[in-house]
């Protein structure tokens, strides 16, 4: 069975209670860095952090709906190649640990040096929301605030929506996470569980010396309905998203706004490429080729190649999308990118049965292949 | 009215379906002349996004031909094709590119007659399927 200890909170309430847990594992849990979520010193909203002084986790917040962007990345500089023998805990949500567990299979990340500490996920707000809603008064009864609300099920906690990704997110437990914070289901008045997940995450669990917890009361039952409901609100998400790009004229429509500023590509955590073939030059045009193309077809709209940016994106990197939503919270014409990349994601996932993130023992569909499958698409007998 | 003359772009193999190719020529093989050969050194350099720019530049079929399994000069570069093909026609499925608009074969050097046989095919299925929608939209 696998080792639960608790956080108790006090009337200080559930994030100090958090940090408290974060200043112990600094004690005397063998890392010596935490990078977490945490409020920007002496102002401003909240970046993921790499805190080594215990003193600075008063700043910490983990459970804050800022989700500004997918910390996989900065995981990865903190693991890839470290021969130091030193230890960083990452505090993440379930989607930066799925695409962080992606880079780690391109050998872009490690996992021997980070103790991986996922939230069980409330949900989070687009940049846009969060500046309104989270940047005003004291920054940790606001999250207090958030947390209240999205434990007593409402839809908008905070009076904002959450992100669009978090309402359509059927993965909302940190699956491949060493230690869970148990936050589905907990009386966030008076503890939060963690869970051990793994050998090593049992391994600190036991060296902390929190108190035990007899279970995660509750968990389960919330955990499976926040999957249903999510679930449910995904499939209706494809299908709508389906239906509006069932046509190229359709997903030329979809993508209308889009100005190739790459901001999607660049917000997206498993945006694989060191150097993206968009900025290179093997798709500049010569002057004569956009006057060539008007000619034919009478008109063509510019910037050019929109549609095939997307295409190719897609081509490279849809079967690792986490559906962490960072690709639409960054685009600054509001171009529904998350919901189009899921959509297209479930298709090419499903081809090779393949689940981002699920383990870092399963190879990215394009980087293996069996002699014996597909044999159909040739009409080869095997 | 005219009939509809499709445009496909082949990505083929130098080793086994160019040379294929070459030799339904030299044997006067009777083909149709709506295909583009390009040549690749293995069909596994095929990148997904030279066929989806074919694509929507207007080719009504793109052709991806290679060696026969185990015959890849490049030990295994056409299953890596296989794959490549078969993500682009999940993908482009969804978007309502008939699967039929991007194919794949093996067919080896000395397989003129199959090379000549599989492009008069495919233009017929093309043919009859009309043309590639990507013609038609001015904003791709
Ligand atoms: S495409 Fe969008 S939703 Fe998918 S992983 Fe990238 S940023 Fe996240
Ligand atoms: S962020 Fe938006 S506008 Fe920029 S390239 Fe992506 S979809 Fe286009
Ligand atoms: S060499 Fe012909 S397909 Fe690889």
């Amino acid at each position: 069975m696998a080792t639960i200890a608790r956080i108790d909170i006090d009337e200080t309430g559930p994030v100090r209670a958090v940090q408290g847990f974060l200043k112990t594992l600094l004690a005397r849990g063998g890392v010596d860095a935490v990078l977490t979520p945490a409020h920007l010193v002496p102002a401003g909203t909240v970046m993921p952090t790499l805190i080594s002084d215990p003193e600075a986790l008063e700043r910490a917040d983990p459970l804050s709906p800022a989700f500004p962007l997918n910390a996989a990345r900065l995981v990865s500089r903190l693991t890839r190649g470290s021969t130091s023998g030193r230890h960083v805990a990452a505090v993440l949500r379930p989607c930066e640990i799925r695409a962080f567990i992606e880079l780690v299979k391109l050998n872009q990340g490690g996992l021997d040096n980070v103790l991986l500490i996922g939230l069980d996920c409330p949900g989070a707000m687009t940049n846009a929301d969060f500046r309104v809603f989270g940047l005003e008064g004291d920054p940790l009864e606001r999250t207090r605030e958030f947390l209240r609300a999205v434990a007593g099920g409402e839809s908008r906690p905070g009076g904002r929506s959450l992100a669009g990704a978090c309402r359509v997110c059927e993965h909302p437990a940190p699956e491949g996470a060493d230690l869970i914070l148990g936050l589905h289901g907990a009386d966030l008045d008076r503890a939060i569980p963690v869970l051990g997940n793994t050998a090593r995450g049992e391994g600190v669990l036991t060296r902390l010396g929190l108190p035990d917890a007899p279970g995660a009361p509750g968990r389960r039952e919330a955990l499976d309905a926040l999957t249903a409901r999510n679930t449910a609100a995904r499939d209706a998400m494809f299908e709508a998203t389906a239906a509006r790009t069932a046509s190229l004229a359709g997903l030329a429509e979809y993508l209308s706004g889009c100005v190739n500023c790459y901001n999607c590509r660049v917000a997206c955590p498993v945006c694989y490429c060191k150097e993206c073939v968009f900025l290179t030059d093997v798709f500049d045009y010569k002057p004569d080729q956009y006057l060539g193309w008007a000619r034919k077809r009478g008109a063509i709209k510019l910037p050019a190649d929109t549609v095939f940016f997307h295409l190719t994106r897609l081509a490279h990197m849809s079967t690792a999308c986490v559906g962490c939503g960072q690709c639409s919270n960054a685009c600054p014409n509001d171009v529904p990118v998350m919901e189009l990349f899921r959509t297209v994601a479930e298709r090419t996932q499903g081809a090779f049965g393949y689940q981002p993130g699920r383990s870092p023992d399963e190879a990215p569909p394009m980087t293996v292949f069996r002699e014996d499958e597909f044999s159909e698409m040739t009409g080869e007998a095997h | 009215m005219s009939q509809f003359e499709p445009t496909i772009v082949a990505f083929v193999c130098n080793w086994c379906t160019y040379t294929a190719a070459d030799l339904a020529g030299t044997s006067r093989m009777l083909q149709p002349y709506n295909v583009k050969l390009i040549r690749m050194m293995c069909t596994g350099m095929v990148d997904p996004k030279y066929i989806i720019r074919a694509l929507l530049s207007g080719a009504d079929a793109v052709l991806v031909s290679g060696c026969h399994p185990g015959d890849c000069h490049y030990i295994n570069g056409n299953y890596k094709a296989r794959r490549r093909v078969k993500l682009l026609q999940e993908m482009l499925a969804q978007f309502g590119i008939d699967q039929r608009r991007l194919k794949l074969t093996w067919i080896g050097a000395s397989e003129g007659n199959d090379f000549a046989r599989t492009v008069a095919e495919l233009v017929e299925e093309i043919r009859a399927l009309g043309p590639n929608e990507a013609r038609a939209v001015a904003t791709l």
